[in-house]
């Protein structure tokens, strides 16, 4: 049977992508960034998950307006990044476990939750900067890697509560598949940051803290947050955040809390980092 | 009945909401098609024939030429399309939002070195104000 055993919550960061992708790791303003993956790197070479289910959003490069899904299961046979205006960055091509995403699709449409199917689409930063976090820099993914593109760039994002409720439905599907899989969800994206318009720059440390609180102690509250609360307070992208609430519902109610990072700043954002397994 | 939108009191922010992307449709689907290279290069070879193949409002395309990202918000653009535009002149997230705060990429970058811009003062339209307005 597949189970799944941790989940990883991570900033994904632009900025970060580039200073990896440039040579720009070992200087000083990178260097904490990154010294806070490094207990993660050996972590997740001793976890050797099989599949990742990675829930990030898009950024206006795989989805225009010509099409915004709430929830968008990727169920190719893998996917390329994405030229975001300044070419693809020079990270491997993702691969998907197939026959796991087709499962996930079925199980969680038959559990009420209307999921989008994409087949063809390329990923962006969203989805690669977690993966270089985790892995480095490497010629290949080291596992499979099935995409959850949750739309928050059109307003209003999935609720938090709603957010929750998918990983439960995302757990129920996992553990209803035959083959054995150690499987992680990743939960990506934050935490505060505004990039838009004269408040941008927005940094809320104390909502970030009580966030990476809440998300291991409580988050059957945090799921009833309502967005008005992290679009004013973690600023107009904080909103992100509700991704989060996907990778947790994914887990068990209590879990241990591995590793723990929080730096501001990485360019414009707070970067806020968990590692979670299930007791 | 109107929807409720709670958000239209933070201050120097502008949510893309669904009437946001309604008005700033081609304005954002211009900025889309700078992902590919060769739109790239029509664009730069001559700004104003590239955005005149496109339905937007003069006051958009104005706001493109000038670089005035908050006007292009307040038009309907977002911020995740726009990007396309100042990764098209080479420039950075940092660079963009700077100039959308009325700072220098320097001052900035000190800004946010120093823990970024504090959430006191700056979360209520009517609250004393510290910086965005």
């Amino acid at each position: 049977m597949a189970k799944i055993t941790a989940g990883v919550t991570t900033s994904h960061v632009p900025a970060i992508g580039a200073a990896l992708d440039n040579g720009k790791a070992n200087e000083e303003y990178w260097k904490p960034v990154f010294a806070g993956y490094d207990y993660s790197k050996k972590w997740i070479a001793e976890q050797k998950p099989d599949v990742i289910i990675l829930v990030y959003n898009d950024h206006a490069s795989a989805f225009s307006l010509d099409l915004i899904p709430t929830f968008a299961l990727g169920c190719g046979e893998k996917y390329k990044p994405a030229d975001e205006g300044w070419g693809p960055r020079p990270v491997p091509d993702v691969y998907s476990h197939q026959e796991l995403a087709s499962h996930i699709a079925q199980s969680v449409i038959t559990d009420d939750f209307d999921l989008t199917v994409v087949n063809t689409m390329d990923v962006d930063h969203g989805l690669t900067v977690p993966l270089s976090l985790m892995f480095g820099q490497t010629d290949a993914w080291p596992c499979k890697v099935i995409p959850l593109a949750v739309n928050v760039v059109l307003y209003p994002p999935p609720s938090g509560q709603r957010c929750y409720d998918l990983g439960k439905a995302l757990r129920r599907a996992v553990e209803s598949f035959d083959e054995d899989l150690n499987v992680q969800i990743w939960g990506t994206g934050g935490m505060s940051h505004q990039l838009q318009g004269p408040r941008a720059g927005l940094i809320n440390k104390e909502f970030d803290n009580n966030f990476l609180d809440k998300i291991v102690s409580d988050p059957e509250a945090l799921a009833k947050v309502p967005h008005i609360n992290y679009v004013r307070e973690a600023g107009s992208e904080g909103v992100e955040l509700v991704m989060w609430l996907i990778m947790r519902g994914a887990l068990n109610d209590k879990v241990t809390q591995k590793h723990r990072f929080y730096h501001v700043p990485a360019s414009n954002t707070a970067v806020g980092h968990l590692i979670l397994e299930n007791k | 009945m109107a929807l409720n939108k709670p958000y239209s009191d933070i201050p120097g922010t502008t949510i893309f909401d669904a009437d946001m992307a309604r008005i700033g449709f081609h304005l954002n689907q211009f900025a889309m098609s700078l992902m590919k290279a060769q739109n790239r290069e029509r664009f730069k070879a001559d700004e104003r024939a590239y955005l005149d193949e496109w339905s937007m409002t003069e006051e958009q395309k104005q706001a493109v030429l000038d670089r005035d990202y908050n006007r292009m918000m307040s038009l309907g653009g977002n911020v995740y399309f726009l990007a396309k535009i100042f990764s098209t002149d080479g420039l950075s997230f940092q660079f963009a939002a700077a100039t959308m705060t009325g700072m220098t990429q320097p001052e900035y970058a000190q800004m946010m070195l120093d823990g970024g811009r504090s959430p006191e003062g700056n979360l209520y339209k009517n609250e004393p104000n510290k910086g965005a307005s």
